[in-house]
């Protein structure tokens, strides 16, 4: 069991709020491990960027603001028992982060060149020079032209993608084994991005590190993750493989998201699947499956009980009383059924 | 193949925004959008499609003159309304409205959506109050929103709802031309199709043409009948959605195209690379734009324009590729 | 019929509605203990102030030689001055006169510091000048400039009132116009822009209303401001003319028996900081209150 990189087990984050307490993320389990890229999706509020900052522990953890169950196992230790001390030790050393939006991440006062050797300085023992070096040789790694002159530049002087590379450089400056990546490309032009996700894909083999994604672009996951987790107001409802995940999702809302994107190929013109009603607010959280009000599968026993999570395969896990029957019922050919439109 | 006579036409619009250095004197211009032109027929959807800072935005505001046109025309129903006093830009106003990106800050926070969507009405003198508030509650009702809606504030919505609103105060004045600036970017994906489906729902129903801005490809392939790609304040390829996703032209536009990435993991797209970033639009390259980045460029890209040419039915195309000056250098090199 | 079923619905979820914003806002104003205290300050102030006859025996101006310079005592809870005076009743009025001043100011100079602050926001000309001219007060000591405008009109309690507004308005207006300049880039505006809406109407009822809470927390300090400045004019001989009972004037009076008679400079001078610092906790606390973004929090 311990092999894995990070195990994450029934991981709650409980927020103090004005309203009372409300539970960010309820009782989520996956691993990360060596050399693989973790996609985690879902829309805004269902939990996603929590779970990264909880592994950080990132959260304003005073006065009971915010407070945790569950484990994070990272290479034997349990991340939520470490004391900030040993946690700073961990952060941007051996997990690093990287934001998307690199604008407000790097310090605008602070030249791009210093930001980098500040973390390198911070973690290892090197000398100021021998830092300025590292610091270049990182921005060469990114692929950033002529880093030797881009180190004394500020971040207002460079453009997103570049910032971005940045970000990316300091982030891996230390060799990090896990980098949390919080949308980092969502404020790239596609263009950029596809050079971004190059970037990431050749430094993760170069580093051997594991990747968390989290992104709300299907796009995106299909072309860089090797697993998925989908995430619904703080649970995860399903956990595959990236094909499995497209050719057979098994979670209604899986199903009902990646029908909801407008299409590549295929006819134009119709009418895009819409998943009814709304999220529910954390406030009011369902009792049964949270996905039942908008689901149209869904029965008594989904509103009152909260399903378990099956395990339709050892790779491919599911939070669905009905998923059996619905396969059965729409057939295996959900992928298909894509691929099929695809060639009209 | 009928001639149409367009709502819209856009001719050489410019925008360049005067840089002033300390003493108060322009030292240069940033070139955001440098001579497009297009036409908009009744009842389609046109999109203008490009990267951030290509000035697809500026544009669109030029259009609807929120910010002045440096050079150009702009003429609908065969007036040039780039030359309309207030009074008669008032009257066009009421037929072109804006839909914007951001769903947070496009509603005043301090006003009640009822307040917020009869304000139009009111600065064009439309109905007594009473009658301003049925057209509302009509609209709203139209919209999906029920009655109590009408007094809420903007926080109590949701971002994909904020959208809605959005489009009841474009809708409100019944206009024949609504400009969607990015609306729905900020979005997630399962509202992101709510809003689609509204938009085209209710452009059969008020007969509506849009001019639709984005930097998402899907989402124009999906929504578009017609595209424009822009690049550097320019457009570098116009023509149908199907034909441009099926066969595109100018290399920007193959190299947009092949970036999208797809939600098929199955389906590895041949991408083209492009080298570099944007260059500045306050010094935009010499010649064509993109010779910067072009895998294909020659010599004479970097001296000369390309002109805007047919290469198929209803496709243009400005790239030497293309022209006949392009053809001769291609033969001198080929010799 | 049921029309009018749904308009009395809708009257009464409009009212239903404004009651519970109403209650929020006083719930957050109980919970806020430092906002909490100023308001009692300034409440037990306003009463002070309106019941100034009801709750003072002498005549703040009366003259009385044989008991003079007396210590507190039951009669004269706070003693009386070198000719005798109560010393409670002239701070009672003392501090009634300090209230109108300060109020009178904040009014003021919120109303002329909405418009130079719009107008110059909106406006790029306008703003130079209007910028230009606040730098060129502003860089006057504030109190120096307000005795050099008193010297000019004359020891009158109206004139210390219009000096203290023009010492004051630059300052409301640089609030106004620096929270005006980040409203008017919101998309809502240039929305009102795309539908034809007036400057005007741009202004008054689109900006204006988002300024106001900025607004009134700088209001509230420029009052308790106002309320020192006066008592310093008057201290200095330059406010409120002597006889008139101000806080200013008590002090004043106070000096010259300061080692005699303790009690003719503590009270006023505890009645100036008490409220000052009343007006100073209200407005730090309603600054947090009024930010909008503890609203969407809900």
């Amino acid at each position: 069991m311990s092999e894995h990189l990070l195990e994450v087990n029934q991981l709650k984050t409980h927020f103090k709020t004005e309203t009372g307490q409300v539970t960010a993320v309820d009782g989520i389990s996956f691993h990360i491990d060596e050399g693989e890229t973790l996609g985690v999706v879902g829309e805004s509020g269902c939990g996603k960027s929590v779970t990264s900052e909880s592994i950080l522990r990132l959260l304003n953890e005073r006065k009971g603001n915010t407070t945790y169950e569950g484990e994070i196992n990272y290479r034997g230790k349990d991340l939520l028992n470490v004391s900030m001390k040993e946690m700073r030790k961990i952060r941007g050393n051996e997990i690093s982060m990287i934001f998307q939006d690199a604008m407000s991440s790097l310090n605008p006062v602070y030249t791009v060149g210093n930001q980098i050797m500040e973390t390198i300085i911070l973690h290892q023992n090197l000398s100021k020079k021998e830092a300025e070096q590292k610091a270049i040789d990182m921005l060469a790694l990114t692929g950033i032209p002529s880093p030797e002159k881009r180190i004394h530049e500020y971040p207002h002087e460079l453009s997103g993608g570049m910032k971005q590379r940045v970000m990316i450089a300091q982030a891996l400056s230390c060799r990090p084994n896990l980098l949390i990546a919080d949308e980092p490309t969502t404020a790239l032009d596609v263009t950029i991005q596809s050079q971004i996700l190059d970037l990431m894909e050749d430094l993760k083999k170069e580093y051997d590190m594991g990747i968390m994604f989290i992104t709300h672009d299907l796009g995106v996951v299909a072309e860089i993750c090797t697993r998925v987790i989908v995430m619904y107001l703080g649970q995860i409802v399903e956990e595959a493989t990236v094909k499995d995940l497209f050719d057979q999702p098994l979670h209604p809302y899986t199903k009902g998201l990646i029908k909801s994107i407008p299409q590549l190929d295929g006819e134009r013109k119709k009418d895009l699947f819409v998943i009814k009603g709304k999220v529910p607010t954390l406030n009011d959280v369902p009792k049964g499956c949270r996905f039942a009000s908008r689901c149209s599968f869904s029965t008594d026993k989904c509103v009152e009980e909260e399903p378990p999570t099956f395990e339709h395969t050892p790779e491919h896990k599911v939070k669905c009383w009905h998923y059996k029957e619905i396969l059965e019922k729409e057939g295996a050919d959900f992928g298909k059924e894509r691929t099929t439109t695809a060639s009209h | 193949m009928e001639k149409k006579e367009p709502l819209l036409q856009v001719t050489n619009l410019k925008k360049h925004f005067p840089i002033k250095n300390s003493f108060g004197f322009t030292k240069n211009h940033v070139k955001a959008v440098d001579g497009i032109s297009f036409e908009l027929y009744e009842g389609e959807t046109f999109c203008l499609v490009g990267e951030s800072g290509c000035g697809k935005s500026t544009a669109g505001r030029t259009i609807l003159r929120l910010t002045e046109p440096t050079e150009g025309e702009v003429i609908y129903e065969g007036k040039n309304i780039v030359d309309y006093n207030p009074k008669e830009m008032l009257n066009i106003r009421k037929k072109m409205q804006m839909m914007f990106q951001d769903p947070f800050s496009s509603l005043n926070p301090r006003k009640r959506i009822g307040t917020i969507l009869e304000e139009p009405l009111d600065i064009h003198g439309i109905g007594k109050p009473k009658e301003r508030t049925d057209i509302v509650m009509d609209l709203l009702n139209r919209l999906g929103f029920q009655a109590d809606q009408y007094y809420r504030y903007p926080y109590e919505f949701s971002g994909g709802q904020r959208q809605r609103i959005g489009l009841a105060r474009a809708l409100i004045m019944n206009p024949d031309l609504i400009i969607c600036d990015e609306p729905v970017s900020a979005l997630d994906v399962s509202i992101q199709s709510q809003i689609l489906n509204l938009l085209r729902e209710i452009q059969d129903e008020f007969n509506l043409t849009y001019l639709f801005i984005s930097h998402d490809l899907s989402v124009v392939r999906h929504i578009g009948d017609r595209i424009g790609v822009m690049y550097l304040g320019k457009i570098v390829e116009t023509g149908p959605t199907d034909q441009i996703f099926q066969d595109p032209k100018h290399p920007y536009t193959k190299a947009l195209l092949s970036a999208i990435p797809s939600p098929n993991p199955h389906r590895k797209r041949e991408r083209i690379e492009l080298n570099g970033e944007i260059p500045s639009p306050i010094d935009p390259p010499t010649g064509c734009a993109f010779h910067t980045r072009c895998p294909f460029a020659m010599d004479i890209c970097k001296k000369e324009t390309p002109k805007n040419l047919e290469v198929e039915s209803e496709q243009f195309v400005a790239c030497h590729l293309y022209t006949e000056e392009g053809a001769k250098e291609k033969e001198m090199t080929n010799a | 019929m049921e029309a009018a079923i749904e308009k009395t619905n809708k009257a009464q979820l409009q009212k239903e509605m404004k009651k519970q914003q109403r209650k929020l806002m006083l719930k957050r104003l109980l919970r806020s203990r430092m906002a909490l205290t100023g308001f009692i300050i300034l409440i037990v102030a306003t009463i002070i102030t309106f019941a100034a006859p009801l709750i003072t025996s002498h005549d703040p101006l009366q003259v009385d030689p044989v008991n003079r310079l007396q210590a507190p005592s039951a009669d004269h809870y706070f003693g009386t001055d070198d000719v005798g005076r109560d010393v409670f009743s002239r701070v009672v009025y003392g501090i009634q006169e300090s209230m109108f001043v300060g109020l009178a100011v904040a009014f003021v100079t919120a109303i002329l510091g909405i418009i130079f602050g719009l107008y110059s926001a909106y406006y790029n000309t306008l703003d130079h000048i209007i910028m230009r001219i606040n730098d060129g007060l502003m860089a006057f000591p504030s109190i120096l400039l307000a005795i050099a405008i008193m010297a000019a009109l004359g020891p009158k309690t109206v004139n210390v009132i219009i000096a203290l507004s023009v010492v004051y308005t630059p300052l409301i207006a640089r609030v106004v116009r620096s929270s005006a300049l980040v409203i008017k880039e919101q998309t809502y505006i240039e929305a009102m822009k795309s539908m034809g809406g007036s400057s005007n109407r741009i202004i008054w009822r689109h900006i204006a209303p988002n300024t106001l809470s900025p607004l009134l927390v700088q209001a509230t300090f420029v009052f308790a401001m106002a309320i020192i400045n006066e008592a310093m004019l008057s201290f200095l001989g330059a406010g409120i003319p002597a006889p008139e009972p101000s806080l200013g004037n008590i002090l004043y009076d106070g000096k010259n028996v300061i080692t005699k008679a303790w009690w003719m400079t503590l009270f006023p001078g505890l009645a100036v900081i008490l409220i000052t610092l009343g007006l100073n906790m209200f407005g730090d606390g309603m600054r947090d209150i009024l930010d909008p973004h503890s609203n969407k929090s809900n």
